[in-house]
């Protein structure tokens, strides 16, 4: 269940762009949208992202592990693959 | 406002600079009601496509149109949300690509 992860902001095209794609494949994951965070727990997952994708950029999808940074298709396909 | 009024009124000032809106509107239209939101949200129009601060003083790199976007637009034809783009990447005359992140991550401060 924990098998992917999307870092993502609410308001971002991107990260929507990105999670209508994973729902498309089909595959569950767990999303957090680090703009509606705040405080302690903010601070954490923003350490998280930049323990994963040093630009802290948005969306973030880590995939087992596999990090990928922005949008792309072809990642996300090549990483569903090896499950 | 709403996002229809925003983009006539952005259009008119951004397309004379040579910057146009990315012709795919199911791009375009959600990006303008996220910069409504983050009005909203902030009291100014922060980029809906990174992390801001909550604070304008901090923020100010990424207010739309951010700081990031002449460099991003010259190298890659679109900024980072690809709200803005070059007349070359409407015309379909050069790649479309993901838009590395430009902005540096100590700008993230809350």
């Amino acid at each position: 269940m924990n098998d992917i992860k999307v870092y993502a902001l609410s308001t971002c095209i991107h990260c929507r762009n990105a999670k209508k794609y994973l729902d498309e494949c089909g595959v569950k994951y767990e999303c957090v949208h680090v703009d509606e965070l705040t405080g302690d727990e903010r601070k954490k997952i923003v350490q998280e992202v930049k323990e994963r994708n040093p630009a802290v950029s948005f969306p973030t999808i880590v995939i087992k592990d596999k990090v990928i940074v922005g949008f792309h298709k072809d990642q996300i396909d090549e990483a569903l693959k090896e499950d | 406002m709403d996002a229809k009024q925003l983009y006539e009124m952005l259009k008119k000032v951004q397309e004379p600079k040579g910057y146009y809106f990315n012709k795919d509107m199911d791009m375009t239209m959600p990006l303008l009601e996220s910069l409504l939101t983050n009005k909203e949200r902030f009291g100014y129009m922060a980029c809906p496509c990174r992390l801001a601060n909550g604070e304008y003083e901090a923020d100010k790199d990424i207010l739309c149109p951010c700081v990031y976007r002449e460099a991003d637009v010259q190298e890659y034809g679109a900024c980072f949300c690809a709200l803005y783009v070059s007349k070359e990447f409407n015309d379909g005359t050069i790649e479309k690509q993901v838009v590395p992140e430009r902005r540096p991550p100590e700008k993230i401060l809350f």
